[in-house]
């Protein structure tokens, strides 16, 4: 062997032992491989394998869309619309800035909103879609399609919203929804998982809100899977959300429509109804607002529009604003007067202008007084002198419990949130608060309607139904939930004699339709649609003997804001009444009588439409009556 | 010295007995590897064989023309290109670096026509080659001399600087560790391993608590780490054990991976391809495939131990140390056990550089094997 040889088997031999050991070590380290990968996969498989499914599935829930109100003849008063919208995933953008300046040369894209994207790029997580635009009309959506190519990053997405149709017109019945706040939440004890539901409405007011939670339906669930990037690959799973019930309101659109566009820029309220049933017809406030607005949000701008106005646009006038009821109160002393046998319709009272009790002198509205009234000509000329000496033949008690029946002083349990009671005094009260006696002058006001007296228009709508009807009449606006009719108690008569009522109708009649009637040059002249009523005005300000004495300044010559509210309430047609009706128009107390005129034209629109006698459009009972 | 006439440069074997003695069975393992790689592709594409699939197969093809050709050609001609090619190399590193400096921006390849040549990648086996070579002039012993020592060392540092530079940590570390266990195969004296490794040991942490400030740990960190403070890698390797994990003992399933189908899993065609088989064949695929590799490098390291050239056995135990270096910082990356380096799966993840390195790699590794009778002594400078 040469050393060649011999050197060259040492280094083979080198070479074989440390490759032995070389190979040791990478089996050492394979080792150590297979014992992680056993970790993961074996021993924590199960907890990878949940964030795996964490990471693809997705939970979505599915608000069902809000379902529709409707009028008594199937008008959609409030519906859900398609809500075209665009979200913009930032991650996918590559620019934002770039993106959204792009965007804006084809659809709207508010300078707030996009300022405050950029802002918050940073604090949100780069894959989630992030909302640019929404309420997009259908031609940008669709020229925003059309370009979508040429966008990265941008997801044009349709929902749904809720959309009310004659905005200002129904709001004060509808209400409206907005966005779930925190206290919402709080005092919501459905546990209704809809409430989590990002951009998911409640109804905050009016119909909206009393029927919320049959209207919104029950939610259903999506499971999901996304990718990454939260983009939905597939549904696994699908429960379909249950639609709520669909409201059919007693309301016919067409004259709820007329009443608003007359009184839109009066403050006022309105009501008409079926005397036999009371179903409302119309129920009007102005000025009204629009919901819309509030479901999409409402500018600071806006904001303060609606609650610095002098008009009082949040304030729903018809069951929440109470008012001296005047003159129209004269119905209920003379019925409750009648009815008690303290007057008989052949009992004459004397005005000379003023009725003098002890020291203090009452006076009439007409200064020269009437001369001898028999109760028909006492509701006919307004005479006050006559209903102050019915009142005191009456007396405080008499007339309250009279009051309490032809429904004042009491809400009437309509169907919206918010009604107010009014208020009817009596010696009680009087006592309990003042710590003195009822006074005898204090009868003598309120027979008239003034003094403490106060009552919301449909209060005095229900009160021109019940001497209508002689029924005890409740209004009620909602017809019937889904297929179910909501069910009222039977209707009682209101309990009056039915001579007594007789009198007081034919004595309404003769306001309207006789010469020298108060109502007679706003009288409707088609005997069979023939209206009967009583006018009515309150006094918002304090009228000084002074002025009395040079004259009474007109409401013309004042500013709006002094002038007298004008009243009235009536129903038709006078031989067979079925509809009633109650207006007030704030500071409408003018010579023209606004009032009355659209009293006259509602109830001729609601006789020409014959809005009773009509098919409804209703669904079919359950169970029929 | 009957031996010699092995070595005598006339004697030539013809190219057909050249092709039967390569070693097929180790090429049909190969091949086996590879098509685990087509079907993850395939999967990664959601079930299509373009965009990965179909190229990365053309790629394979062309890899085993390489492999065969290199495989037939002289282990003693690969000797002489030894140290040309490292100079070449080195050159192209050279060439990048200022190329990035002088405003091209930072590239780690050349292109060549319609080639991309990565001066990395071609380091890989140059250094690999060059080593062998400069080794194989070293007798028993000799390795652990100082002057034979320093130049050895010189050979690994320069190209690791340079690749350092660009950065490329990973491929920096794979070359260092390369250069390294070549050394210890060659028999560097445990009087110089023992001592290094020590003192190693000791350094870091010492460097680390005493000469460092925070902002340069933290720099270090990030630099080790770039997904200790970003939130993009830091979300990947997240993902990539949760997609190996998920797999579970039996998988998913063939085309079932939903972190990769849904992208959660990122870069899953290439770096993190392990991941997909992790998670659609569960504990026992992912062990599979790391049992294909480990035949592979037995099949390897026995194709060293049985060359009869000095040059022949380091050059094959540095092409086996290579291969081993990819899976083992790539399998150890995903399973977050090292930071996240760029350096992918060899011969699975997607990427042409890296198949055709590991194949010509394959190709020296089977050219030792045809070539194992050949002795070449140790003055040789190699034939060209």
């Amino acid at each position: 062997m040469s050393s060649f040889d011999n050197k060259e088997k040492q280094r083979h031999a080198n070479f074989t032992r440390r490759s032995l050991m070389l190979s040791g070590g990478i089996t050492a380290i394979f080792g150590l491989m297979a014992g992680r990968l056993y970790q993961l996969q074996v021993v924590d498989g199960d907890q990878y394998f949940a964030q795996a499914e964490e990471n693809r599935i997705s939970d979505r829930l599915l608000a069902p869309p809000r379902s529709r109100i409707l009028d008594r003849f199937g008008v959609p008063l409030a519906t859900s619309r398609r809500n075209y919208r665009v979200m913009v995933i930032p991650e996918r953008t590559g620019n934002l800035a770039g993106t959204l300046d792009e965007l804006a040369k084809v659809i709207p894209v508010n300078d707030r909103v996009r300022a405050r994207l950029l802002k918050d790029e940073g604090s949100y997580k780069p894959f989630v879609p992030v909302l640019v635009s929404d309420n997009l009309s259908w031609d940008d959506f669709a020229r925003l399609n059309l370009d979508l190519p040429y966008f990265r990053g941008v997801q044009p997405e349709v929902g749904e919203t809720r959309d009310y149709p004659y905005a200002e017109e129904f709001s004060h019945v509808l209400g409206y929804v907005a966005a779930v706040s925190p206290e919402d939440k709080e005092k919501d004890t459905s546990a209704d998982p809809l409430l989590e539901v990002p951009g998911f409405r409640i109804g905050k007011r009016g119909i909206e809100k009393t029927f919320d939670t049959r209207i919104r339906g029950h939610a259903g669930a999506s499971r999901v899977e996304v990718n990454a990037y939260g983009r939905v690959i597939r549904e696994l799973e699908r429960k379909p959300g249950v639609p709520g019930e669909e409201v059919y309101l007693t309301l016919d659109k067409e004259l709820q429509s007329f009443i608003h566009d007359r009184l839109k820029d009066e403050s006022a309220g309105a009501a008409i109804m079926d005397v036999q049933t009371g179903d409302v017809l119309a129920l009007v406030s102005t000025p009204g607002f629009d919901p819309n607005a509030f479901n999409r949000g409402l500018t600071s701008a806006e904001w303060a529009a609606l609650t610095e106005s002098d008009h009082k646009p949040l304030v729903n006038k018809v069951m929440a604003g109470i008012y001296p009821p005047g003159s129209t109160f004269k119905t209920v002393t003379a019925l409750a007067a009648l009815d008690a046998g303290a007057i008989t319709p052949d009992t004459i009272f004397h005005c000379n202008g003023a009725f003098e009790l002890g020291s203090h002198a009452f006076h009439c509205w007409r200064k020269q007084g009437h001369g001898p009234l028999n109760l028909r000509g006492g509701i006919k000329n307004s005479c006050d002198c006559f209903f102050y000496q019915a009142a005191l033949k009456l007396g405080i008690d008499g007339l309250q419990a009279g009051a309490k029946r032809l429904g004042l002083g009491q809400t009437t349990g309509i169907e919206i949130p918010g009604e107010r009671n009014g208020f009817i005094p009596d010696r009680y009260w009087k006592q309990a608060t003042f710590h003195e006696p009822w006074q005898l002058g204090e009868t003598v006001v309120a027979g008239i309607g003034q003094g403490y007296i106060l009552a919301t228009p449909l209060q005095l709508c229900v009160l021109a139904a019940r001497i209508a009807s002689g029924m005890q009449v409740m209004p009620r606006i909602v017809h019937s939930l889904g297929a179910q009719r909501l069910s009222r108690p039977a209707i009682e008569p209101v309990g009056f004699s039915p001579d007594a009522l007789n009198v007081v109708r034919d004595a309404m009649s003769s306001v309207t339709n006789e010469p020298g009637g108060t109502a007679y040059p706003w009288r409707i002249t088609d005997p069979t649609m023939a209206m009967a009523g009583k006018t009515g005005t309150a006094q918002v300000r304090v009228i000084s003997n002074e002025e009395r004495q040079h004259g009474v300044r007109s409401n013309e010559s004042l500013p709006w804001n002094l002038r007298d509210h004008g009243l009235f309430i009536g129903f038709a047609p006078v031989d067979k009444p079925r509809y009633a009706i109650a207006v007030v128009i704030e500071h409408g107390g003018l010579n023209s009588h606004p009032q009355v005129q659209l009293a006259r034209d509602v109830l001729a629109l609601a006789q020409t439409r014959d809005v009773l006698g009509r098919p409804t459009a209703y669904p079919l009972q359950a169970a029929s009556l | 010295m009957s031996d010699f006439s092995y070595g005598d440069w006339s004697h030539q074997v013809p190219l057909h007995r050249k092709i039967s003695r390569i070693d097929w069975t180790l090429v049909g393992l190969i091949g086996l590897i590879a098509c685990t790689g087509f079907a993850m592709l395939f999967s990664a594409a959601n079930g299509s064989f373009s965009p990965w699939a179909d190229r990365q197969m053309i790629r394979f093809l062309v890899g085993l023309g390489i492999l065969v050709s290199v495989a037939c050609i002289d282990i003693r001609v690969w000797m002489g290109l030894a140290y040309p090619a490292y100079f070449v190399s080195l050159l192209l590193l050279v060439a990048v670096e200022v190329a990035g400096h002088v405003g091209l921006g930072a590239q780690r390849w050349i292109e060549l026509g319609p080639l991309e040549l990565q001066p990395s990648e071609l380091m890989k086996i140059s250094l690999v080659l060059a080593l062998a070579r400069y080794l194989n002039g070293l007798g028993t012993g000799e390795i652990s001399r100082p002057f034979q020592l320093a130049a050895a060392l010189s050979l690994i540092a320069a190209p690791v600087v340079l690749v350092l530079m660009q950065p490329n940590l990973g491929t920096a570390a794979l070359l260092l560790m390369c250069g390294c266990l070549m050394m210890f195969l060659a028999g560097l004296s445990w009087f110089w391993i023992v001592p290094t490794i020590i003192s190693v040991m000791i350094a870091v942490p010492m460097v680390w608590r005493f000469a460092l400030h925070d902002y340069q740990k933290a720099r270090v960190m990030t630099f080790l780490d770039p997904g200790s403070d970003a939130l993009g890698a830091g979300w990947n390797i997240t993902q990539a054990k949760i997609a190996l994990g998920s797999g579970g003992l039996l998988g998913k399933g063939f085309l079932m991976g939903t972190q990769s189908r849904l992208n959660f899993l990122p870069e899953k065609e290439t770096d993190f391809i392990f991941t997909m088989v992790g998670e659609e064949f569960g504990f026992i695929g992912s062990i599979a495939l790391l049992a294909l590799f480990a035949v592979v490098l037995y099949y390897g390291m026995q194709i060293a131990l049985r060359s009869r050239s000095q040059f022949g056995r380091l050059l094959a135990a540095g092409i086996v140390i290579n291969f081993f270096l990819y899976i083992m910082i790539n399998a150890l990356m995903v399973m977050g056990l090292i930071p996240v380096v760029g350096i992918p799966m060899p011969l699975i993840s997607y990427g042409g550089s890296a198949m055709m390195t590991v194949m010509f790699g394959f190709g020296l590794l089977m050219s030792v094997h045809v070539h194992r009778s050949i002795v070449v002594p140790r003055s040789s400078s190699g034939m060209i």
